[in-house]
């Protein structure tokens, strides 16, 4: 399976990167949202992918019974979706109050920070 | 989102979910669960009862601000990591007391730090993830 | 420029007098030890900082540590309370206190370290403090640019400093001064040269020798108190210290000796003539401190015990003299309100005690006896005669101590005994509180001289064998040392001197001539600043475009490049393709996965994007259920369902994707996406192909349920194993909640100011 996520992984980034480079800044979201997707799974798919067993020790045991998943990335990950949500969260208030203000959704006419003519504010 | 039906069963869906997500808090340590789950069960719960009775109307059953939550759960869960000092162990090294017993097996019930750690983890992610969800309900 | 200064308002407030008293304590504090370090030898302070780096907070108190602790403190607690009295009733006298008393500790810091990182971090807070101290009168713009130019060249000069430091510490082994300097000379061993440039660069920045000196005067714009302790036992000696107690390690070699005595020698007598030039008092005394910080770098090139000495001594009385003196100058500017040397003259009669006190520190200033400075220049001329080049040494060594005659009595004699001067203001005595200081130094000064067997056996002995690496033969503080050269060299430093005090202001006329057509350090600085500015201000203009997919795209394409390059350059086995045991439904999610991103890509529909986003969250969910990760599965499923909540109730409020319903397409864009995903594919495949450790893995198998009492190990490893991380990450939930909250709310309350008139639905475009 690591073989097939690898793929599904290189093409939700290809994905994520093309949108990432658009200009429409909701498309860019979008890219974030499909990136945090690939980057958990490859965190998932570098500690090895197993089937069907859970990371749990049994009533009873004292380790778990058998090969399980290894939990170790899936802690990580767990939590790198919580964070991503935030993330995701922070970046469509930003896009929203842009919007807001600016009223476009054009990174490339977003130039309050580094206006055109910026050379003239630098003095 | 005006419909009768939807409110109604809302209320009882929202309690709930609301059980459901302490049930998963709770049950964590040892099953799926915890508190990153439970928290976000939680903010489905309320989430669900803002669509359907609008965000002032979950926010005063709520009764206390969500951000107010998050900051005390990071309270809690920094207590629970302070604890370990009064034992002169590490930061954040789990705490065991075990209630009428010296050990799992032999004791009734055990109180320890890292389930006060998972509250206070619960009660972050509830409370973020509310107040983000309320803010873009009355903002946009 | 004299502060304001209110002569009613309240000084003792309660920010001034506890810095006065919190440095009263350190210095009796030290005081202690006066009788301890000569008898038993140097104390030392160990805390573990980072151990693993050889990182430790280690104090190591001996004699020259000692000497310049007492001057620290001593000076420090009296020209606290002087600029108690000096700001009194400053709006911003508070602020003063502390940065003064930081710098204060910051400087303690520095010359009590032992560990060469700890040196070097109080070295930069010591710049760091001493640039708020020059740029306290923060309104006025020339006041700011010199504190700029004096944090700018001096914290270069600390980077040098601290490569330098590294590469001691790496080649020696050690980071600590006690060890290093135990260890004898390093000159003879590999990168001592580099070290040695590297050490001197920060030192010479430091302590402003020639060329790197005009920033020295620069920072005479800070309030006088300040200039009296940056000047005198502080700041500036920060260089001289490093090379004190450096002497033992970096001294012996013949570029030590002759770049010491070059740059020192040249520095003296350049200062001492740029001294006599000034008619600000004040400029004239801040050019006398380049003069002795040349001499003391002159005299530590040697490595006799005689030159040694005449350094340590001859720091101790510039010290004393100097910080009495600005102090004194303080007081004439204050009362009389001016510090012009042509202005001031018969201020004895007013100001009696402040005149009793400048006399004093100016006899010592010009080294005549029974003051400790004619032992220090006596010993100054027997120490030259023993060094390298010594005619060189020589020549110079009585060049600057004549022209420091002549300026003793330009700044100490004639404004107090000379003839009446024109005055703005009618002089008084100054308040108690300011006249303290300088008469306490000047006595100080007098007493050392008077009893030079007290001093050399408490002060000047200790740190000579500190600097020496060995104790010294003792005895050589004597105010008569019998008839011999070097005697007859201080009558004729005396004769030169008071002729050049009487040609002096002839002499500044020509000098003032010469130095308009001179190289100007100073504006060159300027020059070099404005050069910086406009390459910085070129490569931004070529770097930074200001556009978000620019920035985006080189980030990609830097990623890709330097990912593949490692690949290529580090080749291994041609990952397989393994699709053995992916079934049927492991096909099925893919296809959903990959469905549901052909969507978002491709749609102009915000509603079809968002049900493509559900649709690769959800079949991401799958994985997680099918492949034993319930809890990631749950957790991914239930953020999916926020997401979609969030965006639908956000992107209904926002426009159409594209204008015309038909986005366009970007074939170079599209080339990097499949360039960036094969890239992680190939990165991925090779992970997944290279054995697995399960070291950790098996740990926490083991550990979960027999250590920390919890059955579900993903969990345990997120609330026991690693709770700092989880801690972490939930403080940064938190924080991106609220930022987003002050986004929405916040953009709701103020409205737009400078946004253009919101033009109808004219940002729904798309290239």
């Amino acid at each position: 399976m690591e073989a097939l996520t690898a793929l599904v992984v290189g093409l939700l980034v290809a994905a994520s990167v093309y949108l990432m480079l658009a200009r429409n800044f909701m498309r860019f979201l979008f890219g974030l949202i499909l990136l945090s997707n690939a980057a958990n799974l490859v965190i998932f798919a570098s500690g090895r992918m197993t089937k069907g067993a859970p990371a749990l020790v049994p009533y009873g045991a004292d380790t778990p019974a058998g090969v399980v998943g290894n939990a170790l990335p899936q802690a990580l990950v767990l939590t790198a979706i919580v964070i991503g949500f935030g993330l995701l969260a922070f970046t469509l208030a930003l896009a929203f109050e842009t919007y807001r203000r600016l009223r476009t959704m054009d990174t490339d006419k977003m130039r309050v920070a580094e206006p055109k003519d910026a050379d003239e504010d630098m003095k | 989102m005006n419909s009768i039906i939807f409110t109604a069963g809302a209320r009882i869906l929202v309690a709930l979910l609301f059980v459901f997500s302490l049930f998963m808090l709770l049950r964590g340590h040892h099953l799926p669960g915890g508190g990153f789950i439970g928290g976000l069960l939680g903010a489905v719960a309320f989430i669900v009862y803002s669509l359907a009775c609008g965000p002032a109307e979950a926010k005063s059953a709520l009764r206390v601000s969500p951000e107010g939550i998050a900051i005390v759960g990071l309270g809690i869960a920094l207590v629970a990591g302070l604890v370990s000092f009064l034992f002169g162990d590490p930061f954040f090294t789990g705490q065991w007391y075990w209630v009428g017993g010296d050990s799992y097996e032999t004791s009734l019930f055990s109180l320890n730090t890292v389930l006060v750690f998972d509250i206070g983890v619960y009660l972050v992610v509830l409370g973020s993830i509310l107040s983000l969800a309320y803010a873009f309900e009355e903002e946009t | 420029m004299a502060e304001p200064s209110d002569p009613n308002a309240p000084w003792v407030t309660p920010a001034g007098m506890i810095t006065v008293a919190l440095t009263a304590t350190l210095f009796l504090f030290f005081l202690q030890y006066l009788p301890v370090v000569p008898r038993d030898g140097a104390v030392q302070w160990v805390w573990d900082w980072i151990p693993s780096l050889q990182v430790r907070l280690s104090f190591w108190l001996d004699g020259l540590s000692l000497m310049f602790a007492l001057l620290i403190t001593g000076i420090g607690t009296l020209v606290m309370l002087y600029a108690a009295r000096y700001l009194a009733g400053h709006p911003q006298y508070n602020r003063f206190a502390l940065y003064l008393f930081s710098f204060m500790l910051s400087m303690l810091g520095l010359v009590l370290a032992d560990n060469l990182i700890a040196l070097f971090v109080f070295w930069e807070l010591t710049t760091f403090t001493s640039y708020l101290l020059i740029g306290f009168s923060h309104t006025d713009p020339k006041s700011r640019r010199n504190a700029l130019q004096a944090l700018l060249l001096t914290a270069a000069g600390g980077l040098a400093l601290l490569a330098g430091f590294i590469l001691i510490g790496v080649t020696q082994g050690t980071f600590e001064l006690s060890q290093l300097n135990a260890a004898g000379s390093m000159a003879e061993q590999p990168y001592y040269l580099g070290i040695l440039i590297l050490v001197l660069l920060g030192a010479f920045t430091k302590s402003a020798q020639v060329p790197f000196h005009f920033w020295l005067p620069n920072a005479m714009a800070a309030p006088t108190p300040v200039s009296a302790y940056l000047h005198s036992a502080t700041m500036v000696k920060g260089g001289v210290y490093l090379l004190a107690r450096m002497h033992p390690s970096l001294s012996g070699s013949d570029v030590w000796i002759y770049t010491l005595t070059i740059f020192g020698g040249v520095t003296a007598v350049f200062a001492s003539f740029m001294a006599l030039r000034q008619t600000d008092l004040k400029q004239t005394l801040a050019y006398t401190t380049l003069m002795a910080l040349g001499t003391l770098v002159m005299f530590l090139a040697g490595s006799s015990g005689y030159a040694i000495t005449a350094a340590m001594t001859f720091l101790l009385v510039h010290s004393l003299y100097k910080a009495g003196l600005f102090l004194v100058i303080g007081i004439v500017d204050h009362e009389t309100g001016t510090r012009d040397a042509n202005l001031l003259g018969g201020l004895a009669r007013a100001m009696p005690i402040t005149a009793l006190a400048a006399g004093l520190s100016g006899l010592a200033m010009a080294g005549l006896p029974p003051f400790l400075g004619f032992i220090a220049k006596e010993l100054s001329y027997a120490g030259a005669l023993t060094m390298a080049i010594s005619w060189f040494v020589v020549i110079m060594g009585m060049a600057a101590f004549a022209l420091m005659f002549a300026v003793a009595l330009i700044v100490a004699w004639k404004p107090f005994f000379g003839p009446q001067g024109d005055l703005p203001r009618k002089p008084h005595e100054g308040p108690w509180a300011m006249v303290l200081g300088p008469a306490m130094l000047s006595v100080i000064g007098l007493l050392a001289g008077l009893l030079p067997g007290v001093t050399a056996y408490y002060l000047v002995e200790p740190a000579v064998a500190a600097v020496m690496g060995a104790p010294d033969v003792g005895g050589r503080l004597k105010l008569w040392a019998g008839f011999n050269l070097p005697l007859v060299l201080s009558l004729l430093t005396f004769a030169l001197g008071f002729v050049l005090y009487l040609v002096h202001a002839r002499l500044r006329a020509m000098l003032a001539a010469m130095e308009a057509r001179a190289i100007d350090m100073d504006a060159g600085w300027d020059v070099l600043l404005d050069r910086f500015m406009a390459v910085a201000k070129g490569q931004t203009r070529v770097i930074q475009t200001g556009v978000l997919r620019h920035y985006m795209f080189v980030t990609f394409a830097v990623f890709a490049l330097t990912v593949l390059g490692t690949l290529v350059l580090r080749p291994a086995a041609a990952p397989a393709l393994n699709f053995a045991g992916t079934g049927f439904v492991e096909w099925g999610i893919a296809a959903l996965i990959v469905a549901g991103t052909m969507v978002v890509v491709l749609t102009s529909s915000r509603i079809a994007a968002l049900v493509g986003l559900g649709v690769v969250g959800i079949g991401v969910a799958l994985i997680f259920i099918a492949y034993s990760a319930p809890d990631v599965a749950i957790t991914q499923i239930l953020v999916e369902l926020l997401v979609v909540v969030l965006l639908a109730v956000a992107l209904l409020k926002m426009p159409h994707l594209d204008r015309t319903g038909k986005q366009s397409h970007r074939p170079f864009d599209a080339g990097l996406a499949v360039l960036v995903g094969g890239v992680t594919t190939w990165v991925l495949l090779r992970v997944t192909n290279t054995p697995f450790d399960r070291r950790l893995t098996d740990f926490f198998e083991a550990s979960s349920w027999t250590e920390a009492f919890g059955r579900n190990i993903v969990n345990v490893i997120l609330v026991d194993f690693r709770t700092l991380d989880t801690f972490g990450e939930i403080a940064v939930v938190i924080v991106a909640a609220l930022g987003a909250f002050a986004l929405l709310k916040g953009g709701a309350k103020r409205p737009p100011e400078d946004a253009p008139e919101p033009a109808p639905e004219t940002a729904r475009e798309e290239r």
